[in-house]
């Protein structure tokens, strides 16, 4: 890892502009937002080149996946957690999301009541309840697409960190979290909805979600919160802090026996990941137009995972690139033959975990050193193993 | 109804006429069939009134096959032929329906359906008829027959019927017949505000004679309504303890399906310390290797499930066994990673039971001896099926327990756990071990799926379905510890009936696994943690 220890009294938000990775993974992504923009803009709609609208919707809800593989990576690469529940503080985050579109509808819905969303209408509630107060407000809402996942993180967090549960059985009731919030979350009684969800929305801010500019805006946006984000995690793993959650991953009880709070900084990185996968939901429901209970489901929360062994554990950059293949594999074999789409989704789990244990990041930079040590000693043998060393 | 019901009897009684003495001398005291035809055209009228009458003429005439052609019609299979002939339609199924005489009830092969004529009745008819087969049914040479009617005299009972009520107790031989209609007739004295009938409906748990004992207790008589609510309350006592036995039984039973389904998880996870997320799917496939049994063995379900048990035991060891060389072998000290390799077996093989066989659900037939219920009470009765699967995972249970103590096997396997490298050197072969280890734990999961094929549906969801709340128990009871799971698998079950009532079956659900979470806040080692070297990593 180049740590650019040189440049270590530079403010910390500053300090992974100047590392290597960083510099390619911006450039990267600032150019496909562009190149996306032009060829929808700028290209006729019959020029083969022309990027449509659909497929800018499908790169936009690549891009909030993306930012959701970095949450988890922040989280499983850099503090050790493996989190199976990521996919509840996506939802939470959606839903949040979803309550701010639903208010936004008002009295068009199918009913036409003023205040109530038509599922409440359809249930004969008479009022709106308490937990949906404040969401006509945007300020409100979107405070709580962060606010709403950070405090169920920090609770659930809070508890799990303080008793020291860890590895298996901490991933074993992250699941069951998120499979009890499903659960929660099909029930009519709960007021979100019931196994519905929440659907139909109209504008969002004032623009109309079915227009097309909004949806290249929303693109745009879910590429700048990836890169923002992104900067964010990169901040953290390479400031003292991300240190110290590197140390808890490789060996905890020492980290502890030296002295720190482990359960402190574990708490610290896992709300802001809690924070950064709500902050991907609130993007991706606009772009789908639903948000519905399935989201909590426990097999989604493992596919996140998925995305980022096949990316690349602890790199960030590599989780990027797992989401987007692995959604782009999802969106070909769905459309082309759906049958095989779960022995495709099962064979990469085993495959990844067995033949690319460091994911697609591991084997450039085993392409890399491979490179710099033929130039250096072209007498060299290689071995397969060398790309897990 | 009632009305129907004393005038049927009284017609049979006043007639003197015992069907049970008619039945069992044959045709030759049938009345002849012109007779016998005369009635069923009586039948075919267009007015409700009239085949009402029609109805109680058939009743009354000593026609042995008078059952039957009520029955018919109330089936809707009495029906008319083109050119006027009754017949009874055997099946009515698809286009052509196989039809037999009525008279002679010999077959006459198939009919075009647009050929015959149904008898139609109404829903006044309808009742009419079957109180009229109940009172029929009750002179029955068959005891199955009789207690069925017997029950539905409870409440039905009027002044004109406890006479001969009365004499039919008398000349009655079952036991539970006689109980019934003695207690038919203590329903019409308690209603009636009689004393007698009060005192004999003390402590019975049917709904009816409760409502009696209700009606009873607002009677004008002071000592009657006292000695009513008094028996009243005494019932409602042993209502519930009824209630709670049968919520502990319903309680138990899901927890045996716990425990069976996380034992051998409890195995692979807690002794091996490997997770597998393919277990669901090995529950699954010993569930599909019973339906494929019930395939091979057409018509003796029975012995197809029995043949299941080592069958789905092999067929989900193999599995295991491949699972174990094929992946978790290369993914050693790496828990996360097995986790997830795992997950990734589970799906393949549900994709490929749903490509290979069907998406669908697939009917597995449940053995005569294992389908009806134990009753104990008129509260209280237990499905066998559930009871069957109770004590199979008992035995499960102490089966492998056997095995983990009193095998070299399990010698070896306890060894290999407790220090691998030391075990080796030991000449204990860890390799092996592993597999044996991995084999019966996976064998173990098709017993469970043989199990949960007589309790639910199978289909590729199946593993799915159960695959969390197995975690949940091994990590609830403890890691590496078959008690620890036997314990947490029947407390969830019980835990999770007790809350249903009054919570929802989902809500149930997420209170008992929000407790879970916070269970393993206080306990992060379960409710029986292991202790020693063992419990470090």
């Amino acid at each position: 890892m180049s740590l650019t220890t040189e440049s270590s009294t530079n403010f910390w938000l500053t300090r992974p502009f100047s590392e290597r990775s960083t510099q390619i993974f911006l450039g990267v992504l600032l150019a496909a937002l562009a190149l996306v923009t032009i060829l929808h803009v700028a290209v006729p709609p019959d020029n083969p080149l022309h990027v449509g609208a659909y497929t800018v919707n499908l790169f936009g809800k690549y891009l909030s996946y993306a930012l959701l593989a970095v949450a988890v990576d922040l989280v499983w690469g850099y503090l050790g957690i493996l989190s199976l529940g990521h996919g509840a503080f996506f939802a939470i985050g959606g839903y949040a999301m979803g309550m701010y579109l639903m208010r936004q509808i008002g009295d068009r819905g199918t009913y036409g009541h003023p205040v109530l969303p038509d599922f409440m209408v359809f249930l004969n509630w008479d009022s709106l309840p308490w937990f949906w107060q404040g969401f006509d407000m945007a300020w409100f809402a979107f405070a709580m697409v962060l606010l709403a996942p950070g405090l169920l993180a920090l609770v659930f967090g809070f508890l799990a960190f303080r008793s020291r549960v860890t590895g298996v059985y901490l991933s074993i009731i992250t699941q069951a979290l998120t499979f009890a919030l499903m659960l929660a979350f099909f029930r009519n009684e709960m007021g979100f909805g019931g196994n519905n969800g929440l659907t139909d929305f109209r504008e969002l801010l004032g623009y109309n979600l079915r227009s097309n500019d909004t949806r290249l805006g929303l693109f745009l946006a879910t590429g700048v919160a990836l890169g923002l984000g992104y900067i964010l995690c990169r901040a953290i793993v390479t400031s003292k802090l991300g240190r110290v959650s590197i140390a808890t991953r490789d060996a905890e009880a020492r980290t502890r026996f030296l002295g720190y709070r482990v359960e402190r900084f574990q708490l610290f990185v896992f709300v802001v990941s809690a924070m950064l996968a709500g902050l991907a939901g609130a993007l991706y429901v606009p772009q789908v137009g639903i948000i519905n209970p399935s989201e909590f489901s426990p097999i989604f929360s493992i596919e996140i995972v998925l995305w980022v062994a096949l990316g690349g554990r602890a790199t960030l950059y590599g989780a990027v690139i797992g989401a987007i293949l692995v959604n782009y594999a999802k969106t070909i074999f769905t459309g082309v033959m759906p049958d095989a789409w779960l022995f495709a989704l099962g064979a990469m789990f085993v495959l990844v975990t067995v033949f690319l244990p460091k994911g697609v990041a591991g084997l450039f930079r085993y392409l890399k050193r491979r490179k710099r040590d033929d130039s250096a000693n072209p007498d060299h043998k290689h071995t397969p193993e060398e790309a897990s060393a | 109804m009632r009305r129907f019901l004393s005038l049927g009897l009284l017609c049979l009684l006043l007639l003197n006429i015992t069907v049970t003495a008619q039945a069992q001398t044959s045709s030759t005291n049938t009345a002849d069939d012109a007779a016998a035809l005369e009635l069923l055209e009586a039948l075919d009228v267009e007015s409700y009134t009239a085949k009402g009458e029609a109805i109680t003429a058939i009743l009354q005439s000593d026609d042995e096959r008078a059952r039957d052609w009520l029955q018919a019609l109330l089936d809707g299979r009495l029906q008319r032929t083109d050119d006027g002939r009754f017949v009874l339609v055997l099946e009515n199924r698809g286009r052509d329906w196989p039809v037999a005489d009525v008279l002679t009830g010999e077959a006459l092969g198939e009919m075009s359906r647009r050929d015959l004529e149904r008898i139609g009745i109404n829903n006044n008819l309808r009742n009419q008829l079957r109180s009229a087969i109940a009172v029929v049914d009750l002179y029955s040479p068959n005891v199955e027959r009789r207690r069925i009617s017997a029950e539905r005299l409870l409440g039905e009972v009027d002044g004109e019927l406890v006479q001969p009520i009365n004499t039919l107790i008398e000349q009655e031989e079952d036991e539970q017949v006689r109980y019934r209609l003695t207690q038919a007739v203590a329903i019409y004295r308690a209603e009636a505000g009689e004393m007698a009938g009060v005192e004999a409906l003390d402590g019975s748990l049917h709904p009816r004679s409760r409502v009696a004992l209700s009606r009873a207790a607002n009677s004008d008589d002071p000592v009657v309504g006292n000695a009513a609510a008094a028996s009243l309350a005494g019932i409602e006592q042993q209502l519930k303890i009824n209630r709670g036995l049968e919520t502990l039984y319903f309680g138990l039973s899901l927890g045996s399906v716990l425990v069976l389904a996380a034992i051998g998880l409890a195995i692979t996870f807690g002794v091996m310390g490997v997770i597998n997320m393919a277990h669901g799917e090995l529950m699954m496939l010993g569930a599909y290797t019973t339906w494929a049994m019930q395939q091979l063995l057409p018509g003796q379900p029975g012995l197809a499930l029995i043949l299941s048990i080592p069958a789905g035991f092999m067929v989900a060891a193999l599995a295991g066994i491949a699972i174990e060389r094929g992946v978790i072998q290369f993914l050693k000290g790496r828990p996360l990673e097995t986790l997830l390799a795992t997950f990734g077996i589970s799906l393949i093989l549900q994709q490929l039971v749903r490509t290979v066989i069907s998406p669908l659900n697939r009917t597995v037939i449940t053995p005569e001896w294992m389908s009806g219920s134990l009753v104990i009470n008129d509260a209280l009765s237990l499905t066998l099926n559930r009871m069957v699967v109770l004590g199979f995972a008992l035995v499960v249970f102490a089966s492998l327990m056997l095995i983990m103590r009193r095998t070299r096997l399990g010698l070896e396997v306890r060894a290999v756990t407790q220090n691998r490298a030391m075990a080796r050197s030991m000449g204990i072969r860890a390799t092996r071990v592993d597999i044996m280890t991995f084999a019966l734990g996976s064998g173990v999961a098709g017993l469970a799926g043989v199990a949960l094929s007589q309790l639910t549906n199978v289909g590729p969801n199946l593993g799915q379905n159960y695959i969390i709340d197995s975690f949940m128990v091994v990590v609830f009871g403890g890691v590496g510890n078959l008690w620890g799971t036997l314990v947490a698998g029947l407390s969830l079950g019980v835990i999770n009936q007790v809350l249903e009532p009054w919570a929802g079956a989902v809500l149930a659900k997420i209170i008992v696994l929000v407790f879970i979470i916070l269970f393993i806040q206080k306990r992060p080692r379960g409710l029986f943690p292991q202790k020693g070297r063992a419990a470090e990593g």
